[in-house]
């Protein structure tokens, strides 16, 4: 189970982005989360992946409850989440090539022996060729670079997915061939899903179970806006 | 094709980047379309399929290594020809306004919103004086819907739906007759694609305004555009109305039909492969790698024909079979 619980959470401690929201995932479950920009989806799907540490509020993966966060955050728990970000530009380094970038979760974890074997596995299941996996990002488009960006959530094998607004930057093709990615990883691995978005038609096509926002945080909202 | 002048005018636009080591990068070829006063065309396409440099083109914003052949004519004048004094006093803002790509990126970081429109206003419309640029300002935010309490904030500070109605309030400021809006729906949300383009469609409704949009999102296309264009690997692959193209008969070449296949609302699943690298174009019609209809004719270059290029396109009345 990955449980969020009363989670409140944001920038500024007087003025919390998140209120309240609550939420849990069955292993092997895909939930979508809908909400309009700017209504907090992306700091609770910061906080599911273990990103941003809430302000009140317990998240409890697997059984043990989160303790630490970001890089204080056992490695047991963070290896477990997968995380794919909206904007592939920024949130890979720009100095690495493809391959480096999606393999550096496995030098970060002193698991180098298991870089050509995963690489050989992940490369085609993303669709990247082995032309793109020399360059660097700036020498790929955006739908290349998020499957380098996918390729890297996955190399850990993560039990756990957390998608905020992948696709939210690609066109029709690459966002169907990467949720084919996602769900053929899912399909053999049995990970749960988190997926954060905006357009219903996607996420009520890809994900068994979608959320509104509303539905997440409505529970003992006390000052509705 | 309506028979109304065409504001825009493009005629065997081509794009090339001179690399280092002499290599030659295929942006665009040989683009032809209209667009009239009051009509809007969108210029679909996957990502690298060189839409954007199509649209930097048009306001000469390419880089310095980009050779343009062609012409592009927004009534007497030809923009590729056009000099940058030129297209800096004339064109840019006041003959066509650009809603940019990314708007997050493309507002100044350290200034506000308002900074931003002020500023404008200030430039496009000769507006002076403290209260009546702040009221034109706000003026102008609200035509794009961009909430007048958001005004006083840095881009930041900006969700993306918000930065993307700061960028068109900027666009529209000019009045320009054309517009351009580069991926203006990308990063917002479903419920606000819809406001946001029967907004630009309103400016456009006008009768005396056009739009270019570029997008990769279908939906977003569907709602707005008179006109459909599909880009593929730097080519017009397929030029057709927009009815026929979502509803049926359906569009004709095998490339675009593969794109809305892709749709979640439809058989959302994606097309085979990536689309080639601009630099190294195979021979003859570029989707042929990725085509379930490719034979040896299609190591000839497609001419674009009856609103579609290629060998094998599926016929209007033969889309039941």
């Amino acid at each position: 189970m990955l449980e969020l619980r009363d989670i409140t959470a944001g920038y500024d401690p007087a003025a919390p982005v998140v209120r309240h929201a609550t939420l849990s995932l069955a292993p092997g479950e895909s939930v979508g989360l809908l909400g309009p920009s700017g209504c907090g989806k992306s700091t609770l799907a910061r906080v599911a992946a273990l990103l941003h540490r809430p302000d009140t509020g317990t998240v409890t993966l697997d059984g043990s409850p989160v303790r630490g966060w970001r890089h204080r955050a056992p490695r047991a728990q963070r290896t477990a989440v997968g995380v794919v970000f909206q904007q592939p530009r920024l949130s890979a380094d720009p100095r690495l090539r493809l391959t480096e970038l999606i393999t550096e979760p496995l030098r970060a974890t002193h698991r180098r022996d298991e870089i050509p074997r995963r690489l050989a596995e992940l490369a085609p299941a993303v669709g990247l060729t082995p032309d793109l996996l020399d360059r660097r990002p700036h020498e790929v488009s955006d739908g290349q670079l998020q499957r380098a960006c996918l390729a890297r959530a996955l190399v850990l094998r993560p039990r756990w997915l957390v998608c905020d607004e992948m696709t939210a930057m690609l066109d029709a093709s690459t966002t169907a061939a990467l949720v084919a990615a996602v769900e053929d990883y899912r399909a053999a691995t049995g990970a749960g899903l988190l997926a954060v978005g905006h357009d219903h038609v996607l996420l009520q096509r890809w994900c068994e179970r979608t959320l509104h926002w509303n539905d997440v945080t409505r529970t003992r909202d006390p000052a509705p806006l | 094709m309506t028979d109304r002048e065409a504001v825009l005018s493009v005629r065997g636009l081509s794009v090339r980047f001179l690399m280092p080591g002499g290599r030659r990068i295929a942006a665009v070829t040989d683009a032809h379309f209209d667009v009239a006063a009051g009509e809007c065309l969108a210029l679909i396409g996957e990502s690298g399929c060189g839409k954007s440099v199509l649209a930097s083109a048009l306001l000469g914003l390419l880089p310095a290594n980009a050779r343009t052949a062609g012409e592009a004519r927004l009534g007497d004048l030809d923009l590729l020809a056009a000099g940058e004094r030129t297209l800096a006093r004339t064109v840019r803002g006041r003959l066509v306004g650009l809603i940019p790509q990314s708007p997050a990126a493309h507002l100044t970081p350290v200034r506000t919103v308002c900074s931003h429109l002020r500023e404008t206003v200030a430039a496009l419309t000769g507006t002076r004086g403290r209260a009546a640029l702040r009221a034109a300002a706000e003026a102008a935010a609200a035509r794009a819907a961009f909430p007048a309490d958001h005004l006083d904030r840095h881009p930041h500070r900006l969700s993306g739906g918000l930065a993307q109605r700061a960028a068109t309030a900027l666009a529209l400021v000019g009045d320009a007759p054309l517009l351009l809006a580069d991926e203006p729906t990308t990063g917002l949300d479903r419920d606000l694609v819809d406001p946001t383009v029967d907004e630009l469609r309103r400016h456009v409704d006008t009768g005396r305004r056009s739009l270019l949009v570029i997008t990769h999102d279908l939906a977003a296309a569907r709602r707005i555009a008179d006109r459909v264009a599909v880009m593929y690997a730097g080519r017009i692959v397929e030029l057709t109305d927009a009815r026929t193209f979502f509803g049926t008969p359906g569009p004709r070449h095998p490339y675009s039909r593969g794109l809305l296949e892709a749709l979640p609302d439809r058989a959302f699943a994606p097309l085979p492969g990536m689309p080639p690298e601009l630099g190294s174009l195979p021979r003859g019609c570029a989707f042929a790698p990725r085509c379930d209809r490719a034979t040896d004719a299609c190591t000839a270059l497609p001419r674009l024909a009856d609103g579609v290029a290629c060998h094998h396109p599926h016929l209007p009345e033969g889309l039941r079979a």
